[in-house]
Formats: C-alpha cells, structure tokens, sequence
C-alpha cells in the first residue's frame, strides 16, 4: 500500500512517535535522579518512551497488522474542508481582534459562518452578525464588567 | 459536623436568594444545553468557568454542577422526541423512548425520564451525603503512594473506556500528561517544554485545553450542514404527560436499578453515565417479565438508563470532593474550577470548606425538585430549542469561548493556544482519539508527578514504597484493567459498551 494512502492512524502515529522521541530527548537534558529523588526528567522519560512504543504499534499495526489489509472508509475531504475553513476564519478573527476589536471582529465571524458556511441569505447574515455582537459586548463588558479584546473599534 | 447538621447548614447556604438564583440558573442552562445536540456539559462549564471567577465560589459551584446534573434531565427530550441523544448518557433512551413516541406516547416517555430521573437524582445526593464524609476520613490516612495509585487507576479505568483502540485512549492520555508538564517544574524550577517561550512557563491552563477540544472541537466537527431531523410532536397539557399508574407500578424496579447501578458506576473512576445507562438497561432487560418488549417503546426502557445516568452524578462526584480524583472529562473540570477558586480538592475538602459542599449538596436536593417542575410542564417550550438552527449556535460558542478565555488573563496568546487546541479537539474527533483521557491525563499528569516524585523521596527512590499494601492492590488493579482486551469475553463486553456509547 502507498504510504500516503494508509490512512489517519498511520500518520497520527508517526507524528506521536517523533512527539515521544523529542520528549525522551528533552528530558535526556534534565536530571533523571538527584540525591533527594527523581529530577524533572524522571516522569517525562517515562511517558515519552510509553509514547514511542504505543505510537510505533499503532504504526506496525496500520502497516503490518490485520488492519493494513482492509480497506478504509476514504476521508470526507468536502467536509474536512469545510471545518478548516472554519478554523482559519476563528484564527482569522482571533488575529483581528487586536486590531479591530472584539465586536466588530465578532461580527466578521458571524457573517462568514452565516453567509459562507451555512450559506444563508446576506441579510439574514448580517442581523445575527451585528446582533450577536452587541448583545455578547453588552453582556459580558458592560453588565458582567468582563475586560474583552480591544483595538480601534470596540 | 454531623450530617444532620452539616445538612441543615447546607440547606441554610442554598436557600439564600443567591444561592437559589444560581441554582435555577445552572439547571435551566444545563437543561437547554442537555436538549441540544452538540453541545455538552463539559464544554458549557469550560466555557463558563473564567466567566464565574468574579462570583462567590459557592455560588458559582451551584451552578455548573447545575449545568452537569441539569444536562441529563434535558438529554431525554432529544432522544425521545428526535431518536438523536442530546448527551451521551441519553443515548440509551432513545431505543425505548423513541418508540414509545412513535406509538404517540411521547408524552408518558418525557414524564417517566423526569420523574425516574427525579427518583435517582435524589438517591444519588443522599448517597452522596452519606458516603462522601466517612470516605474522606479514611482518605486522611492516604499520602503520596496511595494517591499515585488510585491516579493510575482512575487513569487505566478511564482509558479502558474511552475507545475502541486502547492503543489510542493510552496515546491521547500521555500527551495530556506531556501536555500538564510543560512549564516550570515546582521541585527544582527547571523549565520543561517551553520552546523558549516567557508565555509558557506558567504551563498551560487546563480550562484553555478544555474549552479548545471540546468546545471549539465540537463546533469544527459539526460544521457540515445537515438536514434536520424530524421532530415527534410534544403533547400538550401535563395530564398527557404523567405516566398512568400502571406505567409506575411497571417501573418500581427499574427506579432501584437505576438508581443504586448508577451511583455505584459513577464512584468508579471512568465508567460514566453513559456506561451506567447502559448497564441498568441491560439488568432491567434480563430481569424483565417482558424482555420482548424491549426496543419497542418499553417504558422500564427509558425509567432505567434515565434514572441510572442521573444517580451517576452523585456517585461522580464522592471521589472527586474526597480524594480530588475526577472520574470524567465532565467532573475533571470541577476540581479545576475548586482550585481556580483557591480550594483544594481532597480528603480535608469537607471538614475545611462545610459551607460550600453542604450547600452543593443541599442545592442539588433543590436542583432535583426545579429539574422535575422545569421537565415536566415546560418540556414542550425546551423542544422548541431544538428548531435553533446550528450556524446560530456555532458562532455563540465559539464567541463564548472566547471571552471565557480572555476572561482569565486577558492575552492574546492565549487565544492564539485556544484556536490551536480546538484544531487538536477538531483531529481527535476525526481520528477516533478519545479525548477523556487527554482531559484526564492533563488534570492528574501534575498531581500524578507529585505524588509519584514525593513516594520516591520518601524511599530515596525505592520502588518498594508503591508495593505497601493499598497502593500494590490498586496498581495491580489498574494493571489488570489495562489488560482487559488480551481477554477475549472480557474484551467482548468492553466493546459492546463501548459501540451502545456510539450508538
């Protein structure tokens, strides 16, 4: 089987095995045992190597065991699209807010999840976006008294 | 303090017109957040919680754990009106409840999942008034091995019953570890995992994590749109929806069942009320007189695994409120809540802090009593929640998450971790990584070192410290546990929980 084609375990697992080997290698440089007991690199040792070895049989057993042999369900791209669509408009957003401020930021959000994701008429849109900002900035900065991100606008 | 008396000062605390208001407040937001699919306890507390800090501490604790008991009430609206659990722990009813709908007697459904939820809700406090002082007496005798191995334990217990793959609950567990360890380390000030980073060397907040994964997560996962489900009609007027007395007489054992299964699951460390339910349905099914009737709109169906799943909190929280070990990713972000609020979860928890776990336990009585009155004749007003179209309800959490977030240290970074865990929430869901045990594995990782580093200073490094007799037994325990799939019926039983949880 190609390995681009072996599916989420196989690459989750790789990604934890050099998670692990970077967590043995860091704590390498710690003291593992000191004269009063077991030194920051004591507990991280162990977890990092426990995470090697699970990592590497979840690895062994994607490419090697019963599993590499039976097809998988192909990945939903469209969808797996779609939600990292949605993230990049959350960091999107989440950047946006020392600049333009919670509110209006907020609202940016709002419109694109509205508009774009659900695909829902602009007007429409538009409404929950201001709306919903308003309300979240009347709630928690006015009523409850919470301090909210800030920039030119609010 | 003795319980009368503890309990009468309790009911003093949650009778305060504050302490009533967060009361109903928490158990009305549990129940709307319980009716609607996708968005669950633990992330409605996560989010809540930075919002609460300017509270008095037992007001605030009312409330989430309002939310948490509140949230199951609710659950069975969805699953007998939509044949779609509003929370895990409903998924069970829905076999029952749903039928029962469809042969239009949704009505008895909704009444019995109240008033049977109602029942062993309540059994769950008094059992918890009456378990959780003498176990937090006996706990006093406990020190650093004895915690690190009820830790593991609860962790293997945990990762036992997370998932298909135990390969994979282990993995999502040790990055909770990895995750609880960076920052600086309290023996020695070294600082580990940080990349170099000012920012980090505080570590990396729980409640950050929390709202990340099962917050942001929940919202990347179910941003496709879907077409609705058709929704069952809720009978009107409270006379349509009381059970007859012969649906009553019919449940007498399953309020037992529920109730006692329930607890005693939910003391154990992992196991859950999804578990719970579905264990009380599988005793209530056997013990049947009409076992056919099962899956066909029984209503010993629904009064069992609804009961069960809300005696669970009881039992869930004696382990946390004794020993400060949360047995769920729901609980694990209470003691969070506990030490935020600069209290400490453990064996002196009770007799240093009477007020607010008397109150709790005295608001839940109250709880239990509003949940009844707000389930039975408001229920048809909650379904109505369920027409809330999702692109409403996904920009509302992600905003509330934000400001949760901010809320606590007002950075910029932080936001910044948050959008990063909720993509780390977003691919766990897509890869079948439980994420209970990463929430659990980054609650105990720090304790779990501590304790670990403490035994072993006290035997200058001696493993032979964790072979006195408790901590032997529950790691031998724990290791058994974990060995539970190498058995084939063992491992049989564990799955077809497991695929009734996924259900």
């Amino acid at each position: 089987m190609r390995p681009l084609a072996r599916g989420g375990d196989f690459w989750s697992g790789l990604v934890l095995a050099a998670l692990g080997a970077w967590i043995v290698s860091e704590a390498h440089g710690w003291d593992y045992m000191t004269d009063e007991g077991p030194g920051p690199g004591f507990f991280p040792m162990w977890y990092g190597s426990l995470m090697v070895v699970l990592s590497l049989v979840l690895v062994a057993r994607t490419a090697f065991g019963r599993a590499a042999h039976e097809a998988k369900p192909q990945p939903n791209w469209t969808e797996i699209r779609r939600a990292l669509t949605c993230w990049a408009a959350f960091v999107a957003a989440v950047a946006l807010m020392n600049v333009l401020g919670f509110a209006v930021s907020f609202a940016l959000l709002t419109w694109f999840i509205v508009a774009y994701m659900a695909r829902r008429p602009h007007p429409e849109a538009l409404a929950l976006a201001v709306g919903g900002a308003a309300a979240f900035y009347g709630l928690f900065s006015y009523l409850l008294d919470l301090s909210l991100p800030s920039g030119l606008f609010f | 303090m003795d319980i009368l008396t503890g309990l009468l000062h309790g009911f003093q605390v949650a009778t305060t017109p504050a302490s009533l208001g967060m009361c109903i407040l928490g158990v009305v937001l549990g129940t709307v957040i319980g009716v609607l699919p996708g968005l669950g306890p633990s992330a409605t507390i996560a989010m809540l919680l930075p919002l609460t800090m300017k509270l008095d501490p037992t007001g605030a604790m009312i409330m989430l754990a309002g939310i948490y008991y509140g949230a199951k009430y609710g659950g069975s609206t969805t699953s007998i009106l939509l044949n779609v659990p509003g929370e895990s722990s409903s998924v069970v009813t829905c076999i029952d409840g749903y039928q029962m709908a469809r042969k239009g007697r949704a009505g008895p459904a909704l009444g019995m999942a109240a008033i049977s939820s109602f029942i062993a809700g309540t059994f769950g406090v008094v059992a918890l008034m009456l378990v959780a002082p003498p176990l937090a007496q006996l706990s006093l005798a406990f020190s650093s091995p004895e915690y690190f191995a009820l830790m593991v334990m609860g962790l293997a217990m945990v990762v036992l019953l997370a998932g298909d793959s135990l390969v994979k609950a282990l993995l999502s567990m040790l990055v909770g570890l990895w995750i609880s360890g960076i920052g600086t380390d309290l023996f020695t000030a070294t600082s580990r995992f940080t990349f170099g980073s000012v920012q980090l060397l505080g570590g990396i907040e729980f409640i950050l994590v929390a709202i990340g994964v099962f917050a942001v997560g929940e919202v990347l996962a179910n941003v496709e749109p879907h077409d609705p489900p058709k929704m069952l009609p809720v009978p009107k007027g409270i006379r349509n929806l009381l059970p007859t007395w012969d649906d009553m007489k019919r449940c007498r054992f399953a309020f037992v069942n529920g109730s006692v299964v329930g607890f005693i699951i939910g003391v154990l460390p992992g196991a859950g009320s999804t578990i719970a339910s579905f264990i009380s349905y599988g005793i209530e099914k056997a013990v049947s007189r009409h076992p056919e009737e099962f899956g066909k709109g029984a209503i010993e169906g629904v009064a069992a695994p609804e009961g069960s799943n809300n005696a669970e909190t009881g039992g869930a929280l004696v382990p946390l409120l004794t020993l400060g070990i949360p047995g769920s990713g729901t609980t694990a972000i209470l003691p969070a809540a506990l030490v935020l609020w600069g209290f400490k979860p453990g064996p002196l928890f009770i007799h240093d802090q009477p007020q607010l776990f008397w109150g709790l336990v005295a608001s839940m009585y109250i709880g239990n009593v509003v949940l009844l009155i707000l389930n039975l004749p408001l229920v048809a007003l909650f379904a109505q929640l369920l027409r809330v179209p999702a692109y409403v309800l996904q920009p509302l959490i992600l905003g509330v998450a934000i400001v949760g977030v901010y809320a606590s240290d007002a950075s910029m970074f932080q936001l910044g971790l948050l959008a990063l865990f909720g993509l780390v929430g977003y691919a766990m869901r897509k890869l079948d990584f439980p994420t209970a045990p990463l929430v659990l594995g980054l609650v105990l990782g720090d304790p779990m070192e501590r304790a670990l580093r403490q035994s072993l200073m006290m035997s200058q490094g001696h493993i032979s410290i964790l072979l006195r007799p408790i901590p032997a037994v529950l790691l031998v325990f724990a290791a058994l546990l974990l060995a539970v799939p190498l058995f084939r019926k063992l491992n049989a039983i564990r799955v077809q929980m497991l695929e009734s949880e996924e259900a």
